[in-house]
């Protein structure tokens, strides 16, 4: 390929990746309120546009029109950063994320991910952490108590489960082979031996519980939303925002809640893998997708219901599920699954 | 333009490797966009939404009333504490990770390095545990009772 198609290809593809980041964020948020209403037994939104459907777009043109208030105790250069900062590494970890089939355009092959890194864990790894700094930043700059204790109790949140998220996915490397998603999916495909199951890594659950675990603490959802428990800190690190720079935080947690799930499904849940039926031309590459985003939007359900469901934890149960219960288990998890592997693809180590 | 060059120039250079530098651009890009949406939407609603600045508004929340104190500088230990246990565990991670990707060229030898290796982490993380460093709270509220129960008998 030429300077030009490369250049071109990268701008469809962000483009393409942003627009439906945001299309999707205006969904999800409906999708939340609305499910979150049935579990509580209420109506939800239901004005705007059919089902309520616009009622997203309704509240952003609202903020976009809300005064945004500075309070007099910022620190303005950093203030303002901190909602660029959460927004940035949301948009950018879902660029790596596969998200159908490669197709064809005359004899080229174009991949239906923004780009395909050999590094691509470790991306995401290191993006997820870069999103503690919005927060960090934000409650620090703030110059307010509220903002500060979220954002002190969001690092250390944030960083204890990320060692956990961490860990959990040795395993899944080990099984694979690969940090690449592109060939993470694509080892997926087909399925186990003769059976009819599909060849996910799923089976190797216990790590798939932990990466999605700690993924809910990862985006600060219930029950892990002790950075912005009303009860306790009133908004948390976002308190001294308003209008549309409260919006992007606000995007920016959907975004990363959307991330979290596509991941969880391209890491464990075979990705866009699924039955096309043996359909032709237009299916072979349309089902896929509509596979990815069902599948995704399963796990986003599990995030709505578990929220929905669960109470708030405690800060100490909080800290002591993630150091004594998740990463002592990921580390044997990690012993009890490098043993296996390395019996089944190298024999006993005496033989 | 020039990105264009740029990006011809980068491929010749990477030509022969499997991922090329080029395959940061989309990130790059998305970088420029998400940067700039956010500048863009943020300056058209700072046009747009109105600005009438009170005294009380602009005060740091606090309820409704007026804040009567600065947030507070110093932060219990346990936080900075969390945070050195979170880099020893994040360069281990590091180590992990490349391992993985070719533990089979490694073999046995390899497994048994790093098993070596995460038992002496674990070993780190019994330590901190029994010293309790992971326990919230609990120190405190035993201090607490035990400070209580002194006094108790000392009066009697």
């Amino acid at each position: 390929m030429t300077g030009w198609e490369i250049f071109l290809t990268a701008a469809i593809k962000t483009v393409a990746a942003f627009a439906f980041l945001l299309t999707l964020t205006i969904i999800l948020v409906w999708f939340e309120r609305k499910t979150v209403a049935d579990l509580q037994n209420r109506i939800g939104p239901n004005r705007a546009g059919p089902w309520g459907l616009l009622q997203t777009v309704a509240d952003g043109a609202k903020l976009l029109f809300k005064e945004s208030v500075t309070p007099r105790k910022v620190e303005f250069g950093l203030y303002i950063a901190a909602p660029v900062a959460a927004l940035v590494p949301a948009l950018l970890i879902f660029l790596v994320v596969p998200i159908g089939r490669p197709f064809h355009i005359g004899d080229r092959l174009i991949d239906l991910s923004g780009t395909d890194l050999n590094i691509g864990l470790l991306y995401i790894l290191a993006l997820s952490s870069l999103a503690v700094y919005a927060v960090v930043l934000a409650g620090w700059s703030s110059g307010s108590k509220y903002p500060l204790l979220g954002a002190v109790r969001a690092s250390a949140q944030m960083i204890s489960y990320e060692a956990a998220m961490g860990l959990a996915l040795v395993p899944l490397i080990l099984f694979t082979g690969t940090t690449s998603l592109k060939q993470i999916v694509e080892i997926q495909g087909g399925s186990f031996g003769d059976t009819f199951l599909p060849a996910w890594n799923v089976v190797l659950i216990p790590s798939f519980l932990i990466f999605f675990i700690a993924g809910i603490a990862e985006t600060n959802r219930a029950p892990f939303d002790l950075v912005e428990a009303e009860s306790e800190i009133v908004g948390g690190y976002h308190t001294e925002y308003s209008g549309f720079r409260f919006a992007m935080f606000f995007l920016a947690e959907y975004i990363n809640i959307f991330n979290i799930a596509a991941i969880t499904v391209t890491l464990f849940l075979g990705g866009w893998h699924g039955p096309t039926f043996g359909l032709g031309a237009p299916f072979d590459w349309v089902l896929p997708i509509f596979w990815f985003l069902a599948k995704s939007m399963a796990l986003v359900f599990v995030f709505v219901w578990v929220r929905a469901t669960l109470p708030r934890m405690r800060y100490d149960q909080l800290m002591s599920f993630g150091w004594k219960r998740l990463i002592p288990v990921s580390l044997l998890w990690i012993a009890l699954s490098t043993l296996a592997i390395g019996v089944r693809r190298m024999g006993l180590p005496w033989t | 333009m020039n990105l264009i060059l740029a990006t011809g120039f980068l491929v010749s250079r990477c030509e022969g490797s499997r991922v090329t530098l080029a395959d940061y651009l989309p990130i790059g890009m998305m970088l420029v966009f998400g940067i700039g949406f956010a500048t863009v939407i943020m300056w058209l609603s700072w046009r747009i939404a109105p600005n009438n600045p009170t005294p009380e508004k602009l005060a740091p929340y606090e309820c409704g009333i007026v804040p009567l104190q600065e947030p507070v500088q110093r932060f219990p230990v346990k936080f900075y504490i969390v945070a050195m246990l979170f880099v020893i565990f994040d360069v281990e991670l590091v180590f992990l990770f490349a391992w993985a990707v070719r533990f089979e060229s490694f073999g046995w030898a390899g497994i048994g390095a790093m098993g070596i290796f995460v038992i002496l982490l674990l070993e780190t993380l019994v330590y901190v545990w029994k010293r309790g460093a992971l326990d919230w709270n609990v120190a405190r509220r035993g201090r607490n009772r035990r400070i209580v129960v002194d006094s108790l008998e000392d009066a009697a």
